[in-house]
């Protein structure tokens, strides 16, 4: 049985922990409301994004001199992967299951004889990655320390990966990010980015879209040319919302967590100090009676 | 029949309300879309879009580039950038230019995709200028 003085700072340093974890947690759902209407934002943008480049791919996409870009180099060999995660930790599994479905995809791509890259997004999965698959990095951008996340960021990520690939240095690029299903949902997900998964459209869109013979001002390969990239750098938007807000929606339910259990050690400690308490209380008594017996 | 206008920048939806005619401002010189409009897929240069009723121009709005789509009942601006006149800013005009006009000088110059790109660069920063000079 531990003393009392043990159980008493026992308790005062659990329930300052609670305090943080509680904290922590409101802060995360503050947080995670203004990403989530940030996610929402942006979401008309990329879906008429898909719109125009689904018409415009059915048009260009079977040209042999189709940009790289839409079609991949011809080659199946390098492969690059850009998992994104977020900046810090205590967010549950959050980051690490994003860790484990890079590490599977880079062993079953090198099963098959391939050569994988990595381009870490942000920190925790640099850390991950690093002790096992650190000889694949190619490089890492974190934005720790940082508010939100801009458009301006996804763009400067997408115009590195196509100097990569305009530099010959992948053939195939995928993208693993934490899909904000729900708050308490996030789903590891892995979506390729070149050669493009065009968008497949609904029946009535494809509909309506037959009927509808664009014409293009200036042409295809030059509008396709400047929404290529645009299009990319617009999933990796979306992919860095959805990691910033499935982030907040990760830590929000670990902290949650981490409160609930601090409270429940609190009580079980409390009971435990109150038995104590008491023993001690009656061992005093009986050696008090037993003294007085002995006269 | 009015014209449903939508004008989209990546970070948020911007404006979406029905028009008679807006005048936007296409890579190969201003374009009016007026309902009925044959469907067009077309690139922006930098300027302002146009918002027409009763043929008067009820608001502006300055687009740094992007892509817009034309169809007979709807138009949609896709913006790489999109604000009101008023906020164009001269300094990041004179900016931007800069270094569109850097990034053009260090292009090589067989590779003409890129220095179109650099050029588009151009124009958008002096269109940039343009609207700040007017609005003050």
């Amino acid at each position: 049985m531990p003393s009392l003085k043990a159980l008493r700072s026992r308790i005062t340093s659990v329930k300052s922990t609670q305090k943080i974890t509680s904290a922590m947690k409101m802060v995360a759902a503050s947080k995670l409301r203004r990403a989530q209407t940030q996610v929402e934002a942006a979401r008309p943008y990329a879906q008429r994004m898909e719109r125009m480049l689904a018409s415009l791919a059915a048009n260009v996409g079977n040209q042999p001199n189709a940009p790289k870009l839409l079609v991949g180099t011809g080659r199946d060999q390098v492969h690059l992967l850009v998992p994104v995660t977020g900046d810090r930790g205590l967010a549950g599994a959050f980051n690490s299951s994003v860790g484990r479905l890079t590490r599977g995809l880079a062993r079953r791509l090198e099963a098959e004889g391939k050569t994988v890259k990595i381009l870490a997004v942000g920190r925790k999965g640099r850390d991950l990655l690093r002790r096992e698959m650190a000889s694949r990095i190619v490089d890492d951008i974190s934005y720790a320390g940082r508010k939100s996340v801009g458009f301006a960021d996804a763009q400067a990520i997408a115009a590195r990966i196509i100097a990569m690939l305009e530099a010959g240095e992948f053939d195939s690029c995928t993208l693993v990010f934490n899909r904000f299903a729900s708050v308490i949902s996030q789903v590891p997900t892995e979506m390729r980015l070149i050669p493009v998964a065009i968008p497949e459209q609904s029946a009535a869109e494809g509909d309506a879209a037959k009927r509808a013979q664009y014409e293009f001002e200036p042409d295809e390969e030059t509008i396709l040319a400047r929404l290529l990239p645009q299009n990319l750098a617009i999933q990796i938007y979306r992919a860095l919302l959805e990691n910033a807000a499935g982030f907040y929606g990760a830590q929000m339910t670990a902290m949650d967590n981490a409160t609930r259990n601090a409270g429940d050690m609190i009580k079980r400690l409390t009971l435990n100090y109150n038995r104590a308490r008491q023993a001690n209380i009656t061992r005093e008594l009986i050696e008090i009676i037993s003294g007085a017996e002995a006269l | 029949m009015p014209l449903d206008l939508e004008i989209v920048s990546p970070e948020r939806l911007l404006l979406s309300r029905p028009v008679d005619m807006v005048v936007i401002p296409a890579e190969e010189g201003d374009l009016g879309a007026l309902p009925q409009h044959a469907p067009m897929i077309v690139l922006l240069r930098g300027g302002l879009v146009r918002l027409f009723e009763g043929g008067q121009i009820i608001e502006r709005l300055f687009v740094s580039g992007g892509f817009a789509e034309i169809t007979p009942t709807r138009v949609t601006v896709l913006a790489d950038e999109a604000m009101p006149p008023e906020a164009v800013s001269r300094a990041e005009g004179e900016r931007r230019l800069v270094a569109a006009q850097a990034e053009y000088d260090a292009t090589n110059k067989a590779d003409v995709p890129a220095l179109d790109l650099a050029m588009a660069k151009m124009q958008s920063a002096r269109a940039m200028i343009e609207v700040a000079g007017s609005g003050s």
